[in-house]
């Protein structure tokens, strides 16, 4: 590291930056905002499902008449604003905060290297989410509006729909991004390892985040040509994924026609599935971090962990289908699908029981983090149990396409992934800043979010389970579904209610960043490396040369007098 | 709609192999409670009895062998084993890859946005061709009138209806886009995929009139594609099929705006 780096301008230092530690703080701010702005998409699209046709309050008059005409949102806006939540929590929230935030800032630290393997590289990953993100939002701006295929895009709806060009073109940029991010990630944990950092010495939250760098790295090239085929069916009208003699709007279609749209949605879910183990493995290496740091002993079963983790890696790539029981293809292949599906789910049960048995002896302290860390184990169980029915292709003949599915996915990726790094955020924000966030305001956001949360999405396996399908612009159109519409406004008014819980975090962010309590280097006790450099680190991260003795979860050592071993102690006696 | 739903919130069972996935949401939701339950437990004793304590300090070995933990990942394993064997592959075959034997009653399904078009072969039996370059307003299958088999034909549209106790072959096809035919109470769901011919069938075994939805998102009105499906004795059928046959030499309009 060059020491000139100390003294550069404002702009190179934290806009223009090529320090992992900017970029992923950017990443993180980026990623909320997204996060916030795809809640509020969903918040607004939650007044028509639970009072149809009524007029939005105070939003309604703001909205223009080809939206919402006297407030009432059209069926084309409703679209749009599905399609928009689902794209953007997925592809624009939780990935770039798990992996480009939490990955960037984190790994690096605790490896011990002094940076990403490259750094020009990463800064281009985060610029090109970045662009990707504003052309996102501002398809809204274009003629016909944003996408409105859902987040699935399937052809050959997605072909004509308007909006859908935008869509594509900014799912090109983001897969870039996550393609050189992953590439970087890769190397830098492949290569950057401190000396006697072996692999079996790097913590969970490394391997969670080398296990989604490699699904990122081969699951997203084919989805990415998969976008450029559908962007020429739009522009170039090519037929990759429209059959012959098609109509649009009742006339016939004078393409060339024999494509097949499943096509599409084998291209699509290739990447979505090892796509949700993006979204979860990263958040299970947070909760592993907090759970074993909050225990004061190591996990359970690190090994375990580690393979489950590669195992469900590579057993993500062959699921795919199990989205497609029903969409046309051969029943017959559904079997494989099937038994692929049961079988991934064995590792996912050893990483839950690990992390649960990991609670065993130990000396539990329930801080803030660990709040979140230990919500994340049942109510992700909810998540993976109720995947039992829709991974069964009987039972899933059923629940295909119902709210059951939403309220499923919903548990795994809100209630898992997000109150996992919501955790992170707590637990990191004094390594990040050098200040502690709240701990009553963050009790607070705690248990009004767990219990929000719950009220969005447990009313979903009710609704789902009476039959009511997902993507209703109208849902009381359908006569079976009216018997359950009151629990569709008790989801609604959990979510508006979740939002007012978010205020205190919101605030309680800002604030702790210039006013929080100061803190030391180690305000947790903790024993993996980015505890041992200064809160925040400086450029270059180390202040002396990093050389590492031990595993990653050295607590409670019998002997040692006191109940942690960071991984560059030699000797016991030393610590 | 009043006693329309179980207690697992299900609606009514209307087919024959309604109750077989029933059977198995009821029983998976039985193994799915039991297992978050005794979890439950045990985690609610881990917090209580290892919460911090001073003067107490952590064990590092938990007292188990790391693989013992794998024990409840067999238990799971061997659960879903027999699912799988016992319960999802035979199910699914005989609901998604069998054909069903002797007397079948052939109902073609035409998907359009946002319309369901219902194709019958009328008294002799047999669908006369159709030809997506003759679809119009007034013809909504395109089916050609020149064909003499297309001369009974009955088409309609966000209505059908079935004979109780027959079991009843639909051949799926859409228009435009991809669109999905489901029956809550018959616990029928396909996609339908334009270019595609995909059939499934189902045997009606209550008398009743139940809603058809579509549940492939497939555009601004895909809410509003809903239609009719009435099962009726064999003899209220005959008489509805004759009070049909004779008008609907020429098809009845499929109207995208939903009448329903």
């Amino acid at each position: 590291m060059e020491t000139n780096h100390h003294n550069q301008s404002w702009m190179k230092k934290y806009v223009f930056s090529t320090d992992h530690k900017t970029i992923g703080l950017q990443y993180m701010f980026t990623a909320l905002s997204m996060l916030l702005i795809g809640f509020i998409f969903v918040m607004i699209m939650r007044w028509q499902i639970a009072f149809p046709y009524a007029p939005i309050p105070v939003l309604g008059r703001w909205l223009p008449a080809r939206l919402a005409p006297n407030g009432v949102m059209t069926g084309a806006f409703y679209n749009s604003l599905g399609a928009m939540h689902g794209t953007i929590m997925v592809f624009f929230g939780i990935v770039p905060l798990a992996v480009g935030a939490f990955g960037n800032y984190i790994v690096p630290l605790q490896i011990g290297a002094p940076d990403m393997a490259f750094p020009r590289l990463n800064m281009l990953s985060y610029w090109l989410y970045l662009t990707a993100s504003i052309l996102l939002l501002s398809s809204f701006f274009l003629p016909g509006g944003a996408a409105q295929s859902g987040w699935t895009s399937y052809p050959p709806l997605a072909d004509f729909n308007p909006g859908q060009t935008a869509w594509i073109v900014a799912m090109l940029f983001v897969i870039t991004s996550s393609l050189l991010g992953a590439i970087n990630f890769l190397t830098t944990i492949i290569n950057m390892r401190a000396p006697g950092m072996t692999l079996w010495r790097m913590p969970v939250f490394v391997w969670s985040e080398f296990v989604a760098s490699v699904l990122l790295l081969l699951a997203f090239p084919p989805m990415e040509a998969g976008g450029v085929l559908q962007l020429m069916d739009r522009v170039l009208h090519t037929s990759f994924f429209l059959p012959k003699e098609v109509m649009i709007f009742g006339v016939l279609y004078k393409g060339s026609g024999g494509g097949q749209p499943l096509l599409w949605q084998h291209l699509f879910w290739f990447l979505a599935h090892p796509e949700v183990y993006i979204l979860v493995l990263p958040p299970i290496g947070i909760v592993a971090e907090i759970i074993a740091n909050n225990t004061r002993r190591p996990l359970h079963g690190y090994k375990i962990i580690v393979s489950s983790m590669l195992f469900i890696g590579a057993l993500s790539f062959v699921v795919w289908a199990h989205h497609m029981f029903l969409s046309g293809m051969s029943p017959i292949l559904a079997n494989f699908f099937l038994v692929t599906t049961m079988i991934i789910s064995v590792p996912s049960v050893a990483l839950l029981t690990c992390l649960i048995y990991s609670l065993h002896g130990g000396s539990i302290r329930f801080n803030t983090p660990m709040l979140y860390a230990l919500a994340f184990l049942p109510m992700f169980g909810i998540g993976g149990l109720t995947g039992l029915p829709l991974g069964l292709t009987p039972t899933d003949i059923y629940l295909h396409d119902t709210y059951y599915v939403i309220g499923h996915f919903h548990y795994i990726v809100v209630t898992g992934s997000i109150m996992a790094m919501f955790g992170g955020l707590y637990y990191w924000f004094p390594k990040f800043f050098g200040r502690k966030m709240n701990d009553t305001l963050g009790q607070i956001h705690f248990w009004g979010s767990l219990i929000c949360m719950n009220g969005i999405f447990f009313p979903m396996f009710i609704t789902g389970m009476a039959g009511e399908s997902r993507r209703l612009w109208v849902p009381t159109a359908q006569l079976h579904d009216l018997p359950v519409q009151h629990w569709n406004v008790v989801s609604s008014v959990s979510a508006w209610a979740l939002f007012l819980f978010q205020l205190p975090f919101i605030y309680n962010f800002f604030h702790s960043l210039f006013h929080g309590e100061k803190t030391v280097e180690n305000p947790w006790h903790a024993t993996t490396l980015e505890w041992t450099c200064p809160s925040p680190p400086p450029h270059g991260n180390f202040t002396k040369p990093v050389r590492v003795y031990r595993g990653p979860y050295e607590y409670s050592l019998p002997g040692a007098h006191r109940d942690w071993i960071a991984q560059d102690i030699e000797s016991e006696a030393a610590a | 709609m009043s006693g329309y739903y179980r207690w697992l919130g299900l609606p009514v069972e209307a087919s024959g192999y309604a109750h077989s996935i029933d059977d198995g949401l009821l029983l998976i939701h039985a193994a799915m409670l039991a297992i978050f339950v005794l979890w439950g437990i045990f985690f609610a004793y881990l917090l209580i009895r290892y919460r911090r304590k001073d003067g107490v300090p952590a064990k590092r070995d938990s007292g188990h062998g790391g693989w013992g933990s794998l024990v409840p990942d067999f238990i799971v394993m061997a659960f879903e084993i027999g699912l799988i064997v016992l319960y999802a592959i035979p199910v699914w075959s005989r609901i998604k890859v069998d054909e069903p034997m002797g007397k079948v009653n052939t109902i073609d399904i035409v998907a359009q946005q946002f319309a369901w078009n219902v194709h019958y072969p009328g008294p002799d039996g047999k669908f006369g061709k159709t030809d997506p370059k003759l679809v119009s307003f007034t013809n909504p299958v395109g089916l050609d009138l020149k064909d003499p088999a297309a001369k009974d034909d009955i088409v309609l549209a966000n209505e059908i209806h079935l004979p109780v106790g027959v079991p009843t072959l639909f051949n799926l096809s859409s228009l435009d886009v991809i669109h999905d035919f489901s029956i809550a109470p018959f616990r029928l769901k396909q996609d339908i995929v334009p270019g595609m011919m995909i059939p499934v069938w189902v045997t009606p075994t209550r008398i009743g009139t139940y809603e058809l939805f579509c549940a492939q998102l497939c555009g601004f009105g895909h809410s509003l594609m809903h239609g009719r499906v009435i099962v009726e004795s064999e003899k209220d059928y005959q008489a509805w099929l004759k009070s049909m046959a004779p008008a609907q030499a020429a098809s009845q309009p499929a109207n995208s705006a939903n009448s329903f």
